[in-house]
């Protein structure tokens, strides 16, 4: 991982032969975080933090927090943050979009808030093709509330409400729901990686930085979700919550890059109205 | 603060043009002028007009329209464009302004502007889409959770809620708070002579506007803090600002006060029943006033209890089951008999059932009235003092000099 953060902590010029490879992007505060022990919202700051360093965006982004354990991301991301209602992130980046044409407009949501409460605002942004840059964090499960089920959550998952497991025939399938928006034209691009292993990670850090380009270049909607864990949610040690997370849940939701339409939306001519409905327009 | 009414503008300075308008159009067309930068809206009615028209005139105009995919959707979008310091609006009417509730406690929580635009219709529920004034609680004391307020402005005329569409902008951003402008659907659909005269308030800088955190830390607009003690103290810091709002914006018209026997207390479309029936009482010998709140929030309780003091009776009439007229009561805290006369379902009170319940209010007054009737009431301590209001209020001071009434 190569990062450019120029700090005190940079060699002097003409120094051994030390070679700093790993420090912390200054956008990411130094704190430590409210997050437990092994949960993977925690990478995917980090993440976010090294790309949105990489693109020079600091300066430019609006972020909009969810209402989840990511609630706090502003205390751990020292850039703009509005704090959206749960669920309504899209709705409120959406308005940030279009009174605010120049800023790097950013989401952060959960899958209870994205999947569930707030399905109707994440189809719509994404249907409109607002030129936002969400990230998804799936981990099965409403970590904030105590370990809920979530739409996400797999068939047979044990959680606090449903404490049988999830059985399809009371409580419905999992969605995907990267792959029901990608389905969208005004999606330019949608990815799913995770936050599993090192090698995952890379390639997960690769999806946010296309689909922070996308914004930047001025495409469409863009999403990535980012498969994690809770291990506390879970009832696992971090430990076994990441062997689940590379079993079972990535064998349910398969990792890669759904759709890239290119950083412009293409037209949809077959969606079009072939005559003008107001003839005086 | 709008005493009685001085007549007569001056008529040169700013010469306008007088035109037919409908009521959303003209509330829509108001905002634009106003300045507003960015309408999310969804359909309905009686409010849909507002929405086309923001359709049309703010995309001519290069600004940002959009017809959101619920009313949730809308708010959100309203949230978000304010927290960048742009002067938003949003529209619906009742049962879309149900839905909106959430984000409401989130930006008065979080201190973002914002205003919107209920014409009311009739409910609970689908209800109706005839005009009521039945979203009162809704409006002054409803909406989301949580101890908050916002302003709610009640015009009576299509020209007086494209004054007060300036005046929510300037009192959103003044006290970083939503407003809330309320008309019944009557104001919404009828046509009236209006006044092309419109006010643009100044444009401010907003030190808490997201704008990129550059060359600056990162700014943040919330409203949670899970420390009991810090949440207390900005609810402290919340009602500090609604006493101020209180204090310097309560706004409310009166109309034959001078030597009102009776008065009735109405707003918008159910006041200008209440002027109907108040000149035909008049023609009859009885001597009635109006006194209608502009602000429902805040509720002119202090003007109102001080007219209290100086009159038989009060009679509430609302387009509702009577929900104004709690307030009107607790102003009042028993001094004079208070009646209430209202319609519902979309329907209006006519100025004949106004008379009626004029005239059984007066029977009741007449019964009960004697010289002594304020001598052995002690005035009720209560816990804020009514402000001074000297230059304001001249039928007050008249009739305190007259020593009460009768
Ligand atoms: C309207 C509303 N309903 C419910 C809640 C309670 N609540 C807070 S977070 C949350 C679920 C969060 O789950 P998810 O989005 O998956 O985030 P995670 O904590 O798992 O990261 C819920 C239901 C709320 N704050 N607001
Ligand atoms: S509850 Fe789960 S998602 Fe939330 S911080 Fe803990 S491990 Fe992470
Ligand atoms: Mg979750």
């Amino acid at each position: 991982m190569t990062l450019h953060t120029p700090g005190p902590e940079s060699p002097a010029p003409g120094a051994s032969a030390a070679r700093l490879i790993y420090a912390r992007p200054e956008v990411l505060r130094d704190r430590s975080t409210h997050y437990c022990p092994g949960c993977g919202h925690g990478v995917v700051h980090r993440l976010l933090a090294e790309v949105l360093t990489e693109l020079d965006l600091p300066a430019h982004t609006i972020a909009v927090a969810p209402v989840g354990c990511a609630v706090f991301a502003y205390d751990y991301l020292d850039i703009d943050f509005v704090e959206a209602p749960h669920g309504r992130a899209p709705a409120v980046a959406t308005g940030i979009r279009r009174v605010r044409p120049e800023a790097f407009v950013l989401t952060y949501q959960g899958d209870g808030d994205l999947a569930a409460i707030g399905t109707a605002e994440i189809v719509h942004a994404a249907a409109r093709g607002e030129r936002i840059t969400a990230i998804f964090v799936n981990n099965g499960i409403y970590g904030m509330t105590g370990g809920q089920m979530a739409p996400t959550t797999l068939l047979g998952q044990k959680t606090t409400s449903s404490p049988f497991g999830r059985d399809a025939a009371l409580m419905g399938y999992p969605i995907r729901i990267t792959e029901m928006l990608a389905q969208l034209p005004g999606v330019t691009y949608a990815a799913r990686g995770t936050i599993a292993d090192v090698g995952s990670i890379g390639k997960l850090k690769a999806m946010i930085k296309r689909a922070c380009q996308v914004q930047m270049e001025g495409g469409g909607f863009a999403i990535v979700e980012a498969l994690s864990n809770c291990p506390v949610g879970w009832g696992m040690t971090p430990q076994q919550s990441i062997e689940h997370l590379k079993g079972p849940v990535v064998e349910a939701y398969p990792l890669g890059v759904i759709v890239d339409r290119g950083a412009v939306a293409q037209p949809t001519h077959d969606l079009g109205c072939p005559s003008p409905a107001h003839p005086e327009a | 603060m709008t005493g009685e009414r001085e007549p007569g503008a001056q008529a040169d300075a700013n010469r306008r043009a007088r035109v037919l308008m409908k009521g959303n159009e003209a509330i829509a067309e108001a905002a634009i002028q106003a300045g507003c930068d960015a309408y999310f809206g969804y359909p309905i009615t009686p409010q849909a007009e507002l929405l086309e028209w923001m359709a049309r005139r703010m995309l001519e105009l290069g600004r940002v329209f959009i017809q959101a995919e619920s009313e949730l959707g809308a708010i959100n979008m309203a949230l978000g464009a304010a927290a960048t310091g742009a002067r938003v609006m949003v529209s619906s009417s009742s049962p879309g302004i149900s839905l909106m509730a959430e984000a409401m406690s989130y930006m008065a929580g979080s201190g973002t502007p914002m205003v919107l635009v209920n014409i009311m219709r009739a409910g609970p529920g689908l209800g109706g889409i005839g005009p009521s004034q039945s979203d009162y609680f809704q409006a002054t004391k409803g909406h989301g959770h949580g101890d908050y307020r916002v302003p709610v402005l009640a015009p009576a005329s299509i020209g007086e809620a494209m004054e007060l569409m300036a005046t929510s902008f300037e009192l959103a951003e003044r006290y970083r708070t939503p407003v809330m402008l309320v008309a019944d659907g009557i104001l919404g659909q009828a046509m009236e002579p209006v006044d092309l005269r419109f006010r643009t308030p100044e444009r401010q800088t907003f030190d808490w506007a997201l704008t990129g955190a550059a060359g600056r830390p990162g700014r943040v607009i919330k409203s949670i803090d899970l420390d009991p003690e810090v949440l207390e103290r900005r609810n402290l810091d919340l009602q500090h600002k609604y006493r101020e709002i209180a204090r310097r914006e309560t706004r409310w018209e009166g109309w034959q006060l001078h030597d009102a026997d009776l008065v009735i207390v109405a707003y918008g479309t159910a006041a200008r029943v209440a002027r109907t029936a108040i000149e035909r009482a008049r023609e009859k010998g009885i001597r009635v006033g109006l006194f209608r709140p502009i602000t429902l929030w805040p509720f002119p309780s202090h003007e109102l209890a001080r007219l209290s003091r100086h009159v038989g009776g009060i009679l509430t009439v609302e387009l509702s089951a009577g929900q104004m007229v709690e307030d009107v009561r607790l102003a009042v805290e028993g001094r004079c008999p208070v009646a209430f006369h209202g319609r519902m379902g979309g329907l209006v009170p006519t100025p004949d059932e106004v008379m009626g319940a004029l005239k059984a209010l007066k029977g009741r007054v007449d019964r009960i009235a004697s010289p002594e009737r304020h001598a052995h009431m002690a005035p009720v301590s209560r816990w804020h003092e009514p402000p001074e209001r000297t230059e304001a209020e001249p039928w007050i001071h008249e009739r305190v000099r007259r020593g009460g009434r009768r």
